[in-house]
Parts: C-alpha cells; structure tokens; sequence
C-alpha cells in the first residue's frame, strides 16, 4: 500500500463535507471500472434493503427437496429460478436474504475494526514515542498470526456468533489499519494547519480528529472498500469451513458448505451462492479501484 | 547488516513469546475447561480433578506456562486427544503434504505473476496494462472456496478431467493435486502481480530510466539491464509475506478437496477441540509466518543498496 499517500488530498477548501463526498463520488463517473464497482455494490445493497419484498419465499420454507432450477413448485405455483436445496429451501430467496446477513455483518465488523485501527493509528503517528513503540508491537504481534488460524481459535474457542464474528475481524483487521493510519499521520502531522492548530491551543484529541483525520480521508476510502471485500470473504470462509453463523441463518458461505457433498448432482446448490459474493467482493473491489484512479487524477 | 539480523531474530524470538503466551492464556486459563476437553463431556468432577492432579493442573498458571513452553521447545507437544498418537506424528506428515502444496503453487505463481506484473507496469495504461490489471482484480475477488466451486463444476463435473477430491487415498498421485494448486495459484497471483505493477511504474518514471530512454538506449535494453533489478525488490517482499496468506488459504483449499496437509489438520482440531494439536499447529504456522516476514525483512535491505550501504 506504498502508493497510498500519495492520494491525500489537500486541506478542504469551503463547501460542506456532505457535498465534497458528493462530489468525489460524482468523479467516478470518469471511471468506467468504477461505475461497474458500484453498480454491483449497489444492486446487493438494493436486494439486501427489499429483501421481503424480492424474495419469492420464506428462505427457511420448506417447498419440495432437490428442485433443479426452473422447476415449476406445484403448490404456490411459482417458479424456483435457481432451484431448492437439500431441505427443499427456495435458493434464490436464500440467497436475497442472505445478502442481508453479509451486508449487516461486514460493515458492522469493518467499521468496528476502523474506529480501533483509527483510533490506534492515530494515537501512535501522532504521539509518537512510547505510545508508537507499544502499539506498533502489538501491531506486530497480531500480524504475524496467519489470518485465518486467528480466527479459527477465536471462533472455535469462544463460539460461532455474529458478535464473536465481528470481534475477531475487528482483532485480526485492526493493526493493519492502524499502520496506514499511522503512515498517514506521520506525514501530516507537520503541516501548516496542525501547527496552527496546535498553537491555538486545540486538544491532542481535537487535532487528531479534526485536522489530521479528515485529511487523511482518501486512501482511507479506498482501503475501507479493500477491506470491505475482503471482510466479505472471510465471513463467506467462516460459513464455508462451517464456523459462521448457526444455521438456519441463509448466510452464503454456510449454503456452499450445506451444498458441497451433492454438487456432483445438484451444482446449482453451490454455484448460485458463489456467483453471489463473487460478484459482491468484486464490487468493492472495482469500485475501489475506480476511486483509487479517481483520487490520483486531480 | 550483522546488527540488522540479530535484531530482527531478537524481535522474531519475542514475537514468538507474545504469541504463545496468548495462546496459553487463551486455551488452558482455565483447568476445568482443559480437563473437560481432554476426559469428554461426561466425565465426573473426581476423575476431572484426579486428572488435573496428574497432570500438574494445580501449579499456578505461570509455572503451567513455562513447563509447557519447556516441553513445547525440547518437542514434546503432547498427544492428540482425537487419535491418542503424539502430535508430532500427525503434524509432520501434514506439514510436508502442505508444503509440496505449497511449493507447487509458488512455482507457478512467482514467474507468472512477476511476468505480468512487469508487462502492465512497463507501459502504463496501455492496453495490455487495463487487461491485466482487470483480470487480477477479478480472480482475487472471487474467493478460493468460490473458484474451487466453479472449477469442480467445469473441470471435475462437466468434462471429467479431473478427480474431485485430493484425499491421497491410493498414494501419492500428481493428478489430485491439480485442482488445488489451480485453487490457490487463481487467489493468490493477482494481488503479487498488482503489487509488481505498482513498484514496475515506479520505477519507470525515475529519472535514470528516462536517461537511459534519452540516450537512445534500446528498449529492451532498458527494461532488462535498469528497470527489472529496481523494480524486483518490493515484489520480493511480497512474496515472502504471500506465506502467510498461503497459510490461509492452505486452510479453505484443504478442506474443499479433502487433502490431508497442516491446514485441515488445523482446522479438524479446532473444531474437535483437539485441545494440544491446535497449540502445536498454532505455533508452527505463526513460526512459519514470522520467520518469512524476518526473512523478508532481512532480504529486502540486502537487496536495496541504499539501506545496505548505510
């Protein structure tokens, strides 16, 4: 992530934040990549908000076992698009409904995990000295464990659940914002407007929040849209290696788990769930790349 | 660079202690909790606390610590609560099926993702440049239990080329570990190709490449004898750090394809709670992952001239 601070942006000049943040994203629209991101973002966010309205079925409903897609149910009379389940669970309604639980879960982590990270960068590029040392170490610590072993441990000792879930994303993902923050900050830290700040008078914590952070803002954008797709993944790991959320939850990496033994027969079970998060990793993915450029042109 | 070593060693050896230290904490704070680990649900508090006895459970937690450290270091990890062998007998046979796993993925994917890497950064924005950069973002976003989907469903379902587990039931068998290191390599090579990309670009808007342009030096020329040996040092780092995230994905394609390497084993112990086999395979894959990061650490300032000479 070397590149990243070269995307500051300079100290805002008037209009309020609400329309800067407006206009940033109204640039993407320069960025044909970018336009593709968001549009795949957006379509999940619109699927996860009128999930009761798109989905066909109640996703726990049990209609009739192993229906290929296309199949005609009999006794509602509606189609199953992409079939049913081993359980007889209407897939496509799973999966809408399950664009909520990822939807609510991974911006929930990553946020948790941004407000630690921010704060602990923060702490260490501002203050420097002890306060660097310690939290850099610790950075360092968790860091060093393998992602995955990490939370596998925290899940399987402390409980599958959406809040154990959240916590260990926000352990494991944290120091690594921490060190972008910190990078950040150390080279913001000496300009003109801190020092102005600082001889005003201004609290360590209003400068950090007022003057360093919000210029800092950029690659921390872009690295929030990384993250958030990598987030994702992970959730969808968790439900595949059969530690996410207790079922009968629809969560997208259980359903490929729940498929995986019958996908010789019915691959449909699996296929339609990873083309889901596929294309969702994928959004933000795109859609950081798009801001990525964006932010590099001016 | 003496100095540098000891130092990063020194750092390594700390690391290493933080980390079991937490691991300890994490899974044996508590005797009764290890005792019912170890003697099963249903075992009676006299047996769990005869047990305990035995087994020096009563000590207090930091003389537990270092006797376990003790032990852990001279390679006693203790026995499989699953399969009543020593974990050491387990874990290695793992270890190894994991590395030619890994091995395998790393031969493919460090001369192709430095090739493509190189061929975006050269030109940027050319065309070539926005079909690489496009199909690495695509096959780093699809996670590798998706991909190992869709690849079973075309290679293994639909065509029938290929067997679509990789158990090693009759032996060693070349063929079953196709799928997987596909899995992997597909994950896995994007992000070491961007990162080549990135540091490629770099380097050519330095000003000794556009000197060597300016002198009518001959493109290739250029690219070969300055650009390249520049540009290779952060993707050097790259790689090695790639370990760590192997170790991940090690897990997920393991127990996608039914291999039995060091991620799966991790994994059944987790969720076993195969109480000592996840101490050990903890250790070993934080161990692997700090030593490359050191090894990392140490290459790259012998690579860079400017750190090296300081």
């Amino acid at each position: 992530m070397a590149d990243l601070t070269s995307t500051i942006t300079p100290a805002f000049s008037g209009g309020s934040a609400f329309m800067r943040a407006i206009k940033s994203f109204a640039l993407l629209r320069e960025s044909p990549i970018g336009m593709v991101g968001a549009f795949l973002v957006l379509f999940w966010v619109f699927v996860a908000i009128f999930a009761p309205l798109l989905a066909p079925h109640d996703p726990l409903a049990i209609l009739q076992p192993f229906a290929k897609p296309g199949t005609v149910h009999a006794k509602s009379a509606t189609t199953l698009w992409l079939g049913t389940d081993n359980l007889g669970r209407d897939i496509l309604s799973r999966i809408i409904w399950g664009s909520r639980t990822v939807l609510i879960y991974a911006p929930l982590a990553t946020l948790s995990a941004y407000v630690v990270g921010v704060l602990m960068g923060l702490a260490a590029g501002y203050h420097r000295g002890w306060w660097d040392t310690i939290l850099s170490r610790i950075a360092d610590i968790i860091l060093s464990f393998p992602v995955l072993v990490l939370f596998i441990i925290v899940i399987s000792t402390f409980g599958a659940s959406g809040i154990n879930i959240v916590i260990a994303i926000t352990f494991a993902s944290a120091p690594g914002i921490m060190r972008i923050v910190r990078g950040l900050v150390l080279d913001l830290r000496n300009r003109d407007y801190v020092a102005a700040a600082q001889t005003r008078g201004e609290s360590a914590l209003y400068v950090m929040l007022v003057e360093i952070l919000p210029n800092a803002r950029g690659p921390l954008i872009v690295d929030a849209c990384v993250r958030l797709g990598y987030v994702i993944i992970t959730i969808g790991v968790l439900g595949f290696l059969g530690l996410g959320l207790p079922p009968p939850n629809p969560d997208w990496g259980g359903m490929i788990n729940e498929g995986r033994k019958m996908a010789m027969i019915f691959p449909h079970m699996t296929i339609m769930p990873c083309i889901a998060i596929s294309s969702l990793v994928l959004g933000f993915n795109l859609l950081a790349d798009g801001l990525r450029e964006v932010s590099l042109r001016d | 660079m003496l100095v540098l070593i000891g130092k990063r060693i020194g750092i390594m050896a700390l690391t290493m202690l933080a980390v079991s230290i937490l691991l300890f904490l994490a899974l044996e704070f508590s005797p009764g909790n290890v005792a019912t680990k170890v003697l099963g649900q249903f075992a009676s508090e006299e047996q769990k606390d005869l047990w305990l006895q035995q087994n020096g459970y009563f000590e207090p937690l930091w003389y537990r610590y270092f006797s376990w450290a003790g032990n852990f270091i001279s390679g006693d990890l203790g026995m499989s609560l699953r399969y009543r062998i020593p974990v050491a007998d387990i874990m290695l046979p793992r270890l190894w099926n994991t590395a030619i796993l890994g091995f395998w993925t790393f031969a493919f994917m460090i001369p192709v993702s430095l090739i493509l890497g190189v061929l975006s950064g050269m030109r940027e924005g050319s065309t070539m440049d926005r079909i690489i950069s496009l199909t690495s973002i695509v096959t780093t976003s699809i996670p590798e239990f998706a991909s190992a989907v869709f690849l079973s469903a075309i290679l293994v379902f639909w065509l029938k080329l290929l067997p679509g587990t990789s158990g090693m039931i009759g032996g060693f068998d070349p063929v079953q570990l196709i799928m997987p290191v596909l899995v992997l390599f597909i994950y896995d090579f994007g992000y070491v190709t961007r990162m080549t990309r990135a540091s490629m670009a770099d380097v050519m808007t330095t000003h000794y490449i556009r000197t060597a342009v300016l002198k009518g030096l001959p493109y290739r020329q250029v690219i070969l004898k300055h650009a390249l040996r520049n540009a290779l040092i952060a993707p050097f780092t790259v790689i090695m750090l790639q370990i760590n995230w192997l170790l991940s994905g090690v897990i997920v394609v393991e127990f996608a394809f039914a291999y039995k390497g060091f991620g799966a084993l991790l994994l059944e112990a987790a969720l076993n709670q195969d109480l000592y086999v996840i101490e050990a395979c903890t250790m070993v894959a934080v161990f692997v992952a700090v030593t490359t990061q050191t090894l990392a650490d140490i290459g790259y300032t012998y690579l860079n001239p400017r750190i090296r000479f300081q």
